[in-house]
């Protein structure tokens, strides 16, 4: 029998701080394939930090890449650090607790490294938390030697100026590119004693680092970036952006931890691929990710028995931009339904392309009575979606909708945007008449002694944000008062069809837009606004019972900062952005040239049909070389 | 068949709740190969039910729980097939075979036994001797131990004498103290319950941190002899398919 030593394992926070917030497991480590070493035998320690709650930044695969990739290193002890919940954060404040690791419970002042992932802008003010927390200063130039390197990652560092006043560098792309370079140089350099300032000029002239402290920007005089250039002569004035091109045979979390408590992705995740091929000219991911790159089917069938025997769970997901475009979906999911029924493990299916083989897996998988299908239209009108070259015809989903109404489903949900460029009140009202007409397919198709009670049709918008390296990063927003007016339209709309009893409408907040709108284009002039958030109390913004709008309008007054020049200003096609110092792999001219295509609601066909010459093949793989050895 | 397993909870892993824990045991079923029956439908779950609910932040000789089973390794095989996928803080003591006509370890809970003991960091108000005075007073020669319990919805008074069946001091680096008590559906008696009332006896505050709660055994009834729950079932010794 194996009798584990009963050890006595030191929690930071005692038991009665423990006993008293909610949901402790969040802060206690030691969940299952968690890794421990011991740290007098590692050089590298590593704070890997998800600014948000515990079990949203569990959810997040990145982490588990990285964690794995560090820990196998011999040389480095990776930990894990969430943004404590409100309830502990006033505690730690109280008690002067420092922030620590969640596996050694460790104060993370004391690390060599705080990595923080930027997964989107409403999280900015948790950086702050986090470092505040940890008790280390906020201000990267104030920091000294000794106290920890803080690095930045993930997709928001794509354009990192709003928050670079707080990190010492950023890392741009995926990470399994250029960490291990990283990670040696930092050693190497710690053993000669070198200090802070030594150690990040020699890390900015590695590919893909960038230390902000080492760049100057100016301004001309209406506001807008005039030029932004490194300090010194050996320092890269272009980062360029890191692409793993070998996705199949890179490291992957074959034994991920598994937490306690339920996280929002509390299941085995598999990456079917990166990047898309579809070039949705909204969509951040589908840009910067270039080029699609997918793993062979085999690995992944490998991963999937690995991962479903290493953690014991009951649920396995697929994960990608668009799960159809994978080349081998049908071979693999086949696979996986028979793998999975004999192990009572279920598969959850992302929003997949609705056609008779996803149909056909879904009443497989799932209740049909219960679950619902998900079309993302993302506009109303077919004028509006070549605008932002999305495939998807109304065709397309009126055949997906009926299809789906035959095999026995009647809730269907549509995921729409408000406030795309060119968008008029024509296109607004096309997405109830949209809604309306699905509906109306339903009674048509489904004859009434077999239809299980009323159709169901929920329309969800968001307000559209433009995001650096797209080709909307041109476009202009508007206020919140002009986005609610514009739900408003689709709200009276809603009420004026036949079916409008089978439709329901949900609409985002208008505020938290602008504001996402505001960092996600910013310049690093904002850090200070940012800085100033937080001291008025902001943090866990993306948490809409803690975002208060009228502190963060009152931090851009404090520092003399306009809202709307990040937002309705009009942006030239000769403008110097922020993020511009960054080579994403997608050229400034092909996004212009999209932004162009998309004024002339011109459709440019996905990466398989016909290259659009977007620069990304410089990178030497994925989708740009297939069949073409 | 029906299997029983007994466990151990102890250290941070006070900390995860009664849920977590069947969440926490349905992936080790998985991870260890046990060959668990599932139920039908969509979303098939594991045939499982625990003994007694554990309280956040009590620690535990006796945990149980009840699975079903199409084959099973011998007592031996299990007990290490399952403390090989255990994270620390968690033991498997027990698996032993009930019979196919038994009841769940739920439906015959019927007593638990704790121990009470002071925290590092905190006092005993009262050394062994005089609570052992303070015992006999308060609680020994009383007909009666009435307390309030408080419900979310209302406040009654319960009469604990008839639910407490030992209540002893015990002798150690402080005190601590030894309960017996009526647990289950029926008379579920919470041992800080009975702490805090001879507190309020003997006019001192009760304060829940001071006092680490560790459950040593949970009990079934038969013929007003109480048998642990483990002791209903018998080793595998083995292997049946």
């Amino acid at each position: 029998m194996n009798c584990r030593s009963v050890k006595q394992y030191q929690t930071a926070l005692s038991d009665e701080i423990l006993l008293q917030v909610e949901k402790p497991a969040r802060y206690i480590g030691n969940e299952l394939n968690s890794v421990r070493k011991d740290k007098e035998t590692v050089d590298i320690r590593f704070a890997m930090c998800f600014p948000d709650v515990y079990e949203i930044g569990m959810s997040h695969l990145g982490i588990q890449i990285l964690y794995e990739l560090f820990n196998r290193r011999e040389d480095t002890w990776c930990e894990r650090v969430y943004s404590p919940w409100p309830d502990l954060h006033r505690i730690m404040k109280e008690k002067q607790i420092p922030l620590f690791g969640l596996e050694s419970q460790e104060p993370v002042k004391d690390f060599d490294f705080i990595g923080i992932t930027l997964q989107y802008e409403m999280c900015y003010t948790n950086i702050l938390q986090l470092l505040d927390l940890a008790q280390i200063p906020l201000f990267a130039r104030e920091r000294t030697d000794g106290q920890p390197l803080v690095i930045g990652g993930g997709p928001c560092a794509f354009n990192p100026e709003p928050v670079a006043d707080f990190f010492d560098l950023f890392y741009i792309g995926e990470g399994e590119e250029q960490y291990d370079a990283l990670l040696n140089l930092y050693k190497k350099m710690k053993r000669e004693h070198k200090g802070r300032a030594a150690f990040l000029h020699e890390a900015a002239k590695l590919e893909g680092i960038y230390v902000p402290s080492l760049y100057q920007a100016s301004y001309h005089e209406d506001g807008t970036l005039a030029n932004f250039t490194p300090l010194f002569s050996d320092i890269p004035a272009v980062i360029k952006k890191q692409v793993n091109k070998n996705l199949t045979d890179s490291v992957y979390p074959e034994k991920p931890v598994v937490p306690f408590i339920k996280a929002t992705q509390d299941r085995v995740v598999l990456e079917l691929q990166r990047g898309c091929i579809r070039g949705c000219r909204f969509c951040q991911a589908g840009m910067i990710y270039r080029p699609n790159r997918e793993k062979e089917v085999e690995k992944l069938k490998e991963l999937a028995q690995k991962m479903l025997a290493s953690t014991g769970y009951e649920e396995i997901s697929l994960s990608s931009l668009s799960s159809s475009d994978y080349s081998k979906l049908e071979e693999l999911v086949t696979f996986l339904l028979k793998e999975c029924r004999a192990k009572g493990v279920n598969i959850s299916l992302p929003s997949l392309r609705i056609d008779a083989f996803s149909l056909d897996v879904m009443s497989k998988v799932q209740d049909i009575r219960k679950s619902s299908l998900t079309f993302a239209p993302e506009a109303g009108s077919q004028r509006l979606r070549d605008v932002i070259n999305k495939g998807l015809t109304k065709e397309d989903i009126l055949h997906g909708a009926q299809e789906a109404f035959c095999g026995g489903w009647n809730k269907v949900k549509l995921y729409f945007m408000l406030g795309l460029p060119t968008e008029t009140e024509e296109d607004m009202r096309a997405i109830p008449e949209l809604a309306n007409e699905i509906a109306a397919l339903y009674y048509d198709t489904v004859p009434k002694e077999q239809r299980s009670g009323k159709c169901q049709v929920t329309i969800s918008t968001s307000f559209f944000v433009p995001k650096p390296f797209t080709p909307f990063q041109w476009a202009q927003m508007t206020d919140a008062k002009e986005y609610i007016r514009r739900a408003g339209i689709v709200n009276e709309t809603v009420k004026k069809q036949l079916n409008h009893k089978s439709i329901r409408y949900n609409w985002h907040e208008a505020d938290v837009t602008v504001l996402e709108g505001v960092l996600a284009r910013g310049d690093r002039r904002l850090s200070a606004v940012i800085y100033e958030a937080y001291q008025n109390g902001q943090f866990f913004d993306a948490w809409s019972e803690f975002f208060d709008f009228q502190k963060w309008r009152k931090a851009f007054e404090t520092c003399g900062l306009s809202i709307d020049f990040y937002t309705m200003r009009k942006r030239g096609e000769d403008e110097l952005f922020p993020w511009d110092f960054v080579d994403a792999g997608v050229t400034k001219e092909f996004l212009l040239r999209e932004w162009e295509n998309a004024q002339k609601q011109s459709v440019t066909p996905n990466c398989r049909m016909r290259c659009s010459g977007c620069g990304a093949k410089t990178y030497g793989g994925g989708v740009c070389y297939e069949d073409k050895n | 068949m029906k299997i029983r397993i007994k466990f151990r909870k102890w250290g941070v892993m006070k900390f995860i709740g009664h849920l977590d824990m069947m969440r926490y045991f349905q992936k080790a079923m998985r991870r260890a190969g046990i060959d668990i029956c599932y139920s039908e439908g969509f979303s098939p779950h594991q045939i499982m039910s625990f003994a007694a609910p554990l309280g956040v932040g009590i620690t535990s000789d006796g945990e149980y729980f009840d699975i079903e089973v199409h084959s099973t390794m011998t007592t031996e095989q299990a007990l290490c097939a399952l403390n090989e996928e255990m994270v620390d803080g968690v033991e498997i003591t027990g698996y032993v075979r009930l019979e196919d006509h038994a009841k769940t370890a739920m439906s015959l809970v019927s007593a638990a036994d704790y121990e009470l003991t002071y925290k590092e960091g905190y006092a005993s108000p009262y050394t062994a001797e005089e609570w052992e005075n303070k015992l006999r007073e308060y609680f020994e020669m009383q007909n009666e131990f009435p307390v309030v319990k408080k419900t979310k919805k209302s406040e009654r008074i319960v009469d604990l004498k008839p639910f407490v069946y030992r209540f002893e001091v015990l002798h150690g680096k402080t005190a601590g103290f030894f309960l017996q008590v009526s647990t289950g559906s029926a008379d579920n008696i919470k041992p800080e319950l009975v702490l805090s009332a001879l507190y309020e006896r003997c006019g001192l505050s009760y304060d829940p941190f001071a006092i680490q709660i560790h459950r040593t055994e949970v009990y079934a009834k038969e013929k007003d002899r109480l048998i642990p729950l483990l002791e209903m079932g018998t080793p595998i010794i083995r292997e049946e398919l």
